[in-house]
């Protein structure tokens, strides 16, 4: 953990440049630049720098955005809440999709339906998702005028309606390429093992009906599926400021984009800083989750 | 490989100098890489866009970067401009096919150096081991804490936009995967009876690191880093997407599809068509590197 904040603020520190250039006026005094600098602390070293960042992060407080003048805590959270709602439909999508192409892909193995669904696997993993937004807005918002185009909609954003809801269609769909097509290939891999292995064999010579076999495949690459489903998600938090920005979606990949444009440090690190954690977090979680799903694993 | 007489001095290291690395490997894998369909098709779509990465500016039919006021946003099949023109009324097909060659330079270079790059740490944390091995890989590791996108990002962020930071920060991206599957085929090499003989005989580690390790790690690493060509393809263009690569005027398919957004209403196919040229060349790349993986699997 300590060594991901390090990287966070290097890598917001390697910058060049001076970070009070994009608040500061061109004409603005030497003891104007100098209070700014005292201010946001640019003046300290950077060890000392770093531990009072840390110190107060841990403390629930990322300093305040350069550019806007706000917490960069309250700022991050509201955009997560934002991406995350987005990237959890993605990742439920991809999950549903994948898993059944994946199994149907597993069990008919060299089928037709086999072949197409790795092709489309293929495809998935393939496709600048950023294009394939525009593509979506080409088709759904331009042409079809079904779906709107950017944005969130507005008024009260966690209203589960319609009116709200249609805002979601295209970037989450968009968005859930990716995990489908990766979630299909694992778990065609895995239903192709499982259906060679000699439990199953066992089992079909012992007369179970093929509904009982489905079973028990589903209940062995259930905990593999899930723990893929888990990684993608965060892949997708981290990942999504492409989709974001095709969408103009207010979420962390939006805020990332300005903070990076108009040098926004404070909001830059905390932004980074917090998807990482929520990151190794998750990735913490899917160990987890999997271990209490399959005992073999924590014997191991 | 021949080897030299000098390289057999001893009756011993004779001995450690094994029937298996006959040339005739390499020659089976080139073979059933001509047999795969598959492999053929996505060789020949690389090797025309190298093609047009390569003679791209001779073979145009229109200066890419003459632009026009009269000739905006036509429509494919214009007269003059087969593929329509874009926002500032340059030819559509001639920026395509220049385009190549930035867009592959992009994404190509960082798989390149970072294959490089990381195999060298690989080799060293996996022949080292012990401390070294903990050190370099928890170092790694730390990466991994951060979605690629991510990191790719965050990094062309804070170094600047422009085409050597983006070369820059994914080169970073793509170094801890690679150095990771270069440590664990070196781990499993390290201790082959063959290695232990080599030591027995008093080669020291340069030379069994060279002649004994290199030869059997480098196939493994080599078909991984061909499987992240198509990643960082996407990811490049999504940085030049951003306005963090390539900029303007030069022609980049990334950067096409960004300067051509505003144009979805008007000309919808003609903006997307920089992003159809990216997924083409990723799925070349990803057919090519699993057809390479099934080939150079298949011992027989």
């Amino acid at each position: 953990m300590l060594g991901v904040a390090l990287v966070c603020f290097a890598l917001v520190h390697l910058a060049p440049g001076d970070p009070l250039v994009s608040i500061l006026p061109p004409d603005a005094s030497q003891e104007l630049a100098e209070q700014m600098r005292e201010l946001y602390g640019f003046n300290r070293s950077y060890p000392e720098q770093f531990a009072g960042w840390v110190w107060r992060a841990l403390q629930g407080d990322l300093g305040t955005s350069i550019a806007s003048g706000r917490p960069v805590a309250s700022e991050v959270i509201r955009a997560v809440g934002n991406t995350l709602r987005l990237a959890a439909l993605a990742t439920l999508i991809g999950f549903v999709l994948g898993g059944l192409f994946g199994f149907v892909a597993g069990y008919f193995r060299n089928s037709w339906i086999d072949r197409t669904a790795s092709v489309l696997s293929v495809l998935g993993v393939s496709v600048p998702h950023y294009w394939l937004g525009m593509v979506m807005v080409i088709v759904f918002a331009a042409i079809l005028n079904w779906l709107p185009a950017t944005g969130m909609g507005t008024g009260d954003a966690w209203a589960w309606n319609w009116e709200h809801l249609k805002y979601m269609v295209l970037p989450a769909l968009t968005m859930s390429v990716i995990p489908t097509g990766i979630i299909a290939r694992t778990v065609r891999a895995l239903v192709s093992d499982l259906l060679d292995q000699e439990f199953i064999v066992g089992l079909r010579a012992k007369g179970l009906t093929q509904f009982g076999i489905f079973c028990h495949v589903v209940k062995n690459a259930a905990p593999t599926a899930l723990a893929v489903m888990g990684l993608q998600l965060g892949y997708l938090l981290g990942g999504s400021i492409l989709i974001e920005t095709v969408f103009s979606w207010p979420g962390t990949g939006f805020l990332l984009n300005s903070a990076i444009f108009q040098r926004d440090l404070p909001l830059l690190q905390g932004t980074i800083l917090v998807l990482a954690m929520f990151f190794v977090v998750l990735n913490l979680l899917v160990d987890v989750v999997q271990t209490l799903l399959d005992p073999r694993i924590a014997r191991a | 490989m021949m080897t030299s007489p000098a390289a057999t001095l001893t009756a011993s290291q004779s001995a450690v100098q094994p029937l298996e690395r006959s040339p005739g490997y390499w020659r089976s894998v080139l073979t059933r890489l001509l047999k795969d369909k598959i492999a053929l098709g996505a060789g020949g779509v690389i090797l025309i866009l190298f093609f047009m990465a390569i003679f791209g500016p001779y073979i145009v039919p229109a200066d890419p970067y003459q632009s026009s006021i009269l000739g905006r946003l036509k429509a494919i099949g214009s007269p003059g401009f087969p593929l329509g023109s874009d926002e500032l009324g340059r030819d559509m097909l001639s920026r395509l096919i220049v385009g190549a060659r930035l867009s592959l330079f992009i994404g190509l270079t960082p798989v390149m150096f970072a294959f490089v790059i990381g195999t060298v740490i690989g080799l060293l944390a996996g022949y080292a081991g012990g401390l070294t091995n903990s050190v370099i890989m928890r170092t790694i590791d730390v990466f991994y804490a951060f979605p690629s996108v991510l990191l790719a990002i965050a990094l062309s962020g804070a170094l600047g936009a422009g085409i050597f930071n983006s070369l820059i920060s994914l080169t970073i991206v793509f170094i801890p995967p690679i150095a990771r599957v270069a440590e664990s085929v070196t781990t499993q090499v390290r201790t082959r009876d063959y290695v232990e003989s080599a030591r027995a005989t008093g080669a020291n580690a340069f030379t069994i690191v060279r002649v004994h390790v290199l030869g059997n790690v480098l196939g493994p690493i080599f078909v991984y880093a061909t499987s992240l060509i198509a990643v960082s393809m996407i990811l490049a263009s999504g940085l030049s997407f951003l306005g963090l690569g390539v900029k303007p005027p030069e022609p980049e398919w990334g950067l096409m599809l960004n300067t051509l957004r505003t144009a979805i209403y008007t000309q919808p196919w003609v903006a997307a068509l920089p992003g159809a040229m990216i997924f083409i060349t990723s799925i070349a790349f990803n057919m090519l590197s699993d057809s390479l993986r099934t080939a150079m699997d298949n011992k027989g």
